[in-house]
């Protein structure tokens, strides 16, 4: 049953709807449209001189290896994020629901990561795995593990991926236990009376419950992956070696803010932009449909 | 560093209660990035020059590291507030020098001011870094470093090695590097500043070609040439010692210079301006060196590149402060403040005056090593040698790390490295021309 309201004079919805508009006006159409006219122009760092250059700056970077390169880093880093984020969460949320005892302490040393900055984050695993003052690298090596992600490109994906799922884990753990703590008790006792190990209970009741959440929570991380991870990126890896971990989103940080190109920042984030648009339609029109919402 | 800033907003507004004058002094901002114990110096600086007089006060900011405070004072001019006086590290000097109208030359601030001021004065090398092709001199030259040769006396004398004999040649370096291994060194060598020490610097001190057109000082119209055959023999000689373990790669920037601090690396090239923290630091016996060069190689060594920064005088402000900022310029170059500062901070001193006065002092006697730097930017420059001034430095910069990292990496060769790096910052040498125009 769907309610629906009407109104009797025309510029009242209008009226409502205004401070909605105004704000997504303001805070999102104006800076995109910004973005899609700066992309077609070149100008100097203080905006004194500008120039019309057409669709050059998107030829160039359509002309530029390095940056058609840096589409499967970032598709690697954000299913690595995802993935990995999603999963590791999602048991540490099961454990923690089970957890009778000091619950509250367990969950609130779980949710602590959330609270630190993202370039915090960065540094503290690049101090980490510092190749001469790091302690995981002096234990690696202890082990007979030469760690250096200076020159290997895996280990340098793996410190930045390790240090985004780290921040982003507390995030997704406190969905899925809110999750599991909407799922009704009944339904798992039921279960538990006709026999189910908590292996099945988990995978037949629970999981498809969480649908929902793990929806949300895909987009979300995905959206953070993105768009959210370039601090990190600087504090560990600064993109390298080569431009082994130089994502789509820490590319535009590093050529507009630090190299202040802006014309080509602004082509990229355009690019960056219709990407995202196209992940989104393709999210709610076909993962959607797989949810089930209770 | 939130609680150094909190610390010294809490101390502004303290001054500034006590010291309210009847008549309110002109006011000139200054932005910069000096941290740590350079943040001291910078107050000071401040402090004894607003104590001089009555008329003005210099208030100092610190916004952040160079590129950070760079990209603030830019923002700042687009929202028409920005500093009195901006510090922009060396990388930045040609987006300053092009950007039209949005600064005012240091040379016009000084004779507006009625300031005496002499071009002369300072070090060649210094004061050529910051001229305009027409010879006005465009910022003033205030914290420059040049890179210099480490290395580890202790180590030295453990392999067997003269501790006080540094190696001058890279045959020389590689020589020791190879016992030093031989006696269990896991770094015998590294290197900080990969771009700016051995491909910048290195092109000055063997004179040979950074760039056309006089490293970018002729013109816009500038192109990279730096993958010429004793560019490419060079790395390839790095990328053989990589190989060997006689050169270690420890990252890009600064980050090697804690491997020589914690006694890992035994041979070093870093800036200048690390003296102070090494000798801080290390626990062993180190000295600072002129650095190695190809002895084949006609003109060599010819003179190090600069580093650091200076301070751009932003456009655009009222005429009383830029008589301020001409009184406090003056201030800044007089011989004495000039020769306490080299000497606080291991800058170089960038008048001949505040040499020679640090000469007579028996600065350098007592603190060998010191005069390395400084000997290694007086030599006289050419036209090769003068610096190097390129629009999207910063980015360029940047390509150089990543494509000479596949070196050591060993995906590439060190030509197709630095042929693929000479490429690709080329298109932003023209994209820049192009934004100039």
């Amino acid at each position: 049953m769907e309610k629906r309201v009407f109104f009797r004079s025309n510029w009242l919805p209008w009226l409502l709807l205004a401070p909605q508009l105004a704000v997504v006006g303001i805070f999102f159409f104006w800076p995109a449209g910004q973005a899609l006219v700066q992309s077609l122009q070149q100008q100097d760092a203080f905006g004194t001189s500008v120039t019309w250059v057409g669709l050059d700056n998107f030829k160039a970077l359509w002309n530029d290896a390095t940056y058609l390169a840096s589409f499967q880093t970032t598709v690697i880093f954000s299913a690595l994020v995802t993935v990995l984020g999603l999963s590791i969460a999602l048991l540490l949320a099961v454990f923690a629901d089970r957890v009778v005892k000091g619950a509250t302490f367990y969950k609130t040393i779980l949710i602590l990561p959330y609270a630190v900055a993202p370039v915090v984050s960065g540094l503290l695993w690049a101090f980490m795995f510092s190749s001469s003052i790091g302690v995981v690298t002096y234990a690696l090596h202890k082990i007979g593990f030469d760690w250096n992600h200076l020159l290997n490109s895996n280990h340098a994906m793996a410190l930045v991926v390790m240090a985004a799922v780290w921040k982003q884990i507390s995030y997704n753990f406190l969905f899925f236990l809110a999750g599991l703590n909407s799922i009704p008790k009944a339904l798992i006792e039921a279960a538990a009376i006709d026999g189910a190990r908590p292996w099945r209970r988990f995978w037949t009741i629970q999981l498809p419950l969480l649908a929902p959440t793990t929806f949300f929570l895909l987009v979300i991380n995905m959206v953070y992956a993105f768009f959210d991870t370039f601090a990190i990126i600087d504090a560990t890896t600064q993109g390298g070696p080569g431009k082994a971990t130089s994502t789509l989103v820490y590319r535009v940080y590093f050529d507009g803010f630090r190299g202040m190109d802006f014309g080509g920042a602004a082509a990229q984030s355009v690019v960056l932009m219709v990407i995202v648009i196209a992940l989104t339609v393709v999210q709610f029109r076909y993962v959607e449909k797989k949810v089930q919402y209770a | 560093m939130t609680f150094t800033r909190t610390a010294l907003a809490i101390a502004a507004v303290t001054a500034a209660a006590f010291a309210l004058p009847a008549q309110a002094a002109t006011e000139i901002q200054w932005w910069h990035s000096m941290d740590g114990a350079l943040n001291d110096w910078v107050n000071d600086l401040a402090k004894d020059f607003n104590a001089s007089q009555s008329e003005y006060k210099v208030i100092p900011t610190y916004k952040g590291e160079y590129d950070q405070s760079m990209a603030a004072g830019i923002a700042a001019y687009r929202a028409n507030n920005a500093p009195d006086i901006l510090q922009v590290f060396e990388v930045g000097t040609a987006t300053m020098m092009y950007s039209k109208g949005a600064i005012k030359p240091v040379a016009e601030v000084m004779k507006e001011g009625g300031v005496k001021f002499d071009p002369k004065s300072y070090i060649s090398a210094v004061s050529g870094y910051y001229t305009a092709p027409n010879g006005q001199m465009m910022s003033m030259p205030f914290n420059s470093s040049t890179t210099v040769f480490y290395y580890n006396k202790d180590a030295f004398k453990a392999a067997g090695l003269d501790p006080e004999k540094a190696p001058t040649s890279w045959p020389e370096v590689v020589l020791a590097a190879a016992k030093l291994k031989t006696n269990g060194s896991t770094c015998p060598f590294t290197t900080s500043w990969m771009t700016w020490a051995q491909v910048e610097s290195f092109s000055t001190w063997h004179n040979v070609s950074y760039a056309s057109k006089f490293n970018g000082f002729g013109g816009l119209d500038a192109r990279l040439e730096f993958n010429s055959p004793l560019h490419v023999r060079h790395f390839e000689n790095l990328a053989n010692m990589s190989k060997q373990g006689l050169f270690v790669y420890k990252g890009r920037a600064g980050k090697a210079s804690s491997s020589f601090i914690s006694g890992e690396c035994a041979m070093f090239v870093g800036s200048s301006g690390s003296y102070a923290t090494i000798k801080r630091d290390a626990k062993f016996q180190f000295a600072e060196s002129t650095l190695p060069y190809y002895p084949d190689v006609p003109g060599a060594p010819q003179n190090t590149i600069l580093g650091g920064a200076s301070l751009w005088v932003m456009s655009g402000k009222p005429a009383a402060n830029y008589k301020g900022v001409a009184q406090f310029f003056s201030y800044l170059s007089s011989p004495q403040v000039q020769a306490a500062s080299h000497q606080r901070t291991g800058y170089l001193p960038i008048t001949m005056a505040a040499f020679e006065l640090t000469e007579k002092s028996g600065f350098y006697k007592k603190n060998p090593g010191t005069e390395v730097p400084v000997n290694q930017m007086i030599r006289k420059t050419t036209d090769k040698s003068r610096g190097v001034r390129l629009g999207n430095f910063v980015q360029i910069r940047a390509i150089v790390d990543e494509e000479t990292e596949q070196i050591w990496t060993g995906k590439k060769t060190a030509k197709e490295a630095l042929d693929s790096a000479v490429s690709r910052g080329n298109e932003l040498l023209a994209k820049f021309q192009a934004a100039n125009k």
